[in-house]
């Protein structure tokens, strides 16, 4: 009896799977064929919103002549490292904050302003000290997430229990070893989730950057694009932002399976 | 001459609007082997009284000695310190878990296993070692909880309120199997609890705390009667009522 009905739910929660990815389908359908009828019956501006074939075309254009592999592996070099790096640098601050209160108690207001300004207005005088090359647009994909990661990953460091350090410190764990063992891996769950949402903010910080730098990347194409009134390659690079955007949010999500799994 | 030995401790805790005294003039000695528990109102200062021993951090005024040497934060001498709930790290294997002292004080590495295996069978959980703590029930936690205190082959055990956080049943054989383990090693023992019937069933004296500011109120002996007996035996002895009722008005009289 109990297992005709764990049989039942089971095929209940396929049936749920297959309906929800039938619809997600559907969307995804409806949304490349409403855009392709749309411009083809010339109900929006071909020029403006372009067309998935024209989107197409451009992409295969780019492809062949080999610099759409160029742009899109600067972009990609550039969002990875100034992704880990923001990530990597805002966890190293946020360490530091916790060993020394007396600093964090310092620099308390210097961080709600620095977290409060829009770090992308930074961009022109990154690249006046940095140069206009990689570097200030890693700079940048880095920049922005940092002050987050700090506060998020800093408040994560204080908010554990206690009672967790009270345990190592009748062993007479020195502050170095209650760190490592205690503070740093009670907080992965808040590093993780601060990889998230720094995925999105590193993309930004680089498509941006490549605006201001405009010479190389997907950024760049967009610009140029939008200059010379390209729009077939304006989406074409946006489509592709999003796929590779996406792909680096699953990898995150694969790394935080592993990680609670444990 | 008292193997753990408190002399003139005083306490208090400052905070920017006052200064609150918590401890006054606190004396005892404790010999060694010996099981001592710690009863008293809330805010008597007990847990602090536990910390100070500890050495987690100093008192105000007056010296702590276990084993004739003196306590400060600089030498904690070997404690073992066993806390409400249990504080396994979740991350951890039981294994690692029960290790995790003898990791800190960076003893030989071989001898983890072997030692965790050892205290794992000696507290009743002798296949868990691969596990982790959110697989096991809160009173084989507590358990786990044991082990690590007793891995570091500390000099006293201190014991605050281990046993609040179980429900009844695990509480009863929990402090049966403390009570077997600390006599079976030889251990010191102090126990802070606010339950006297817990006090009674576990210890050899009973040391009564007086609140605001805390102080030694009363010292009562356990009769050598009860002494000998499991806790969960001394709850079903005729005497147990008796002295139940002597720590009861005193306590009552504190109000």
């Amino acid at each position: 009896m109990d297992n005709t009905l764990f049989k039942q739910y089971q095929q209940m929660l396929k049936k749920e799977k297959r309906f929800v990815r039938l619809y997600q389908f559907i969307i995804l359908l409806v949304f490349f064929g409403g855009w392709e009828l749309l411009s083809r019956f010339g109900w929006i501006d071909r020029l403006i919103f372009s067309s998935p074939t024209y989107v197409w075309q451009t992409f295969i254009e780019k492809v062949s002549d080999g610099s759409l592999t160029l742009h899109v592996g600067v972009t990609l070099m550039e969002t990875v490292i100034g992704f880990i790096a923001g990530t990597l640098l805002g966890t190293l601050i946020a360490s530091v904050l916790w060993w020394s209160p007396l600093l964090s108690k310092v620099l308390d207001p210097y961080l709600v302003i620095l977290n409060a300004m829009p770090k992308v207005a930074l961009g022109p005088i990154l690249i006046v000290a940095l140069g206009p090359g990689y570097f200030s647009i890693i700079a940048m994909g880095a920049l922005i997430s940092i002050i987050i990661t700090t506060i998020v990953v800093y408040t994560a460091f204080k908010g554990v229990d206690p009672n967790y350090s009270k345990v190592l410190q009748t062993f007479g764990a020195t502050k170095w070893q209650i760190f490592r063992e205690v503070i740093l891996p009670a907080s992965f769950p808040t590093i993780i989730s601060t990889l998230k949402v720094n995925v999105g903010l590193s993309w930004v910080g680089v498509i941006v950057g490549e605006f201001l730098v405009s010479s190389k990347g997907l950024g760049y194409l967009i610009i140029y694009g939008f200059q010379v009134f390209n729009f077939n390659l304006v989406l074409m690079s946006l489509l592709i932002i999003a796929f590779f955007a996406t792909i680096m949010y699953q990898v995150v999500e694969l790394i935080e399976k592993a990680i609670i799994k444990k | 001459m008292g193997f753990l030995k408190l002399e003139h401790i005083h306490h208090s805790y400052f905070s920017n609007t006052q200064a609150k005294e918590v401890l006054r003039n606190i004396n005892l000695e404790i010999s060694e082997g010996e099981f001592v528990s710690f009863i008293g109102p809330s805010g008597c200062g007990k847990t602090t009284l536990l910390s100070i021993i500890a050495g987690l951090f100093p008192s105000t005024e007056g010296n702590v000695y276990i084993d004739g040497e003196e306590i400060s934060a600089q030498n904690q001498s070997l404690i073992g310190y066993m806390l409400q709930q249990d504080y396994l790290f979740p991350w951890k294997t039981i294994e690692e878990n029960v290790t995790i002292g003898l990791k800190i004080m960076e003893r030989s590495n071989k001898t983890h296993k072997v030692t965790a295996n050892a205290l794992l069978r000696e507290v009743g959980l002798p296949h868990v070692g691969s596990n982790f703590p959110r697989e096991l029930s809160g009173g084989m936690r507590q358990r786990v909880a044991l082990a690590r205190t007793l891995a570091v082959n500390p000099k006293i055990l201190l014991l605050d309120e281990p046993f609040s956080a179980l429900d009844y049943q695990s509480k009863l054989k929990l402090e049966d199997l403390v009570v077997e383990t600390l006599k079976a090693y030889q251990k010191t023992a102090i126990l802070v609890t606010h339950d006297i019937g817990e006090a009674i069933a576990m210890s050899e004296r009973v040391f009564l705390f007086s609140a605001n500011p805390g102080s030694l109120h009363r010292v009562f002996e356990i009769p050598e009667v009860l002494r000998k007996l499991s806790p969960f035996d001394v709850r079903q002895h005729p005497a147990y009522s008796d002295v139940f009722q002597t720590i009861w008005k005193e306590l009552e009289s504190l109000g």
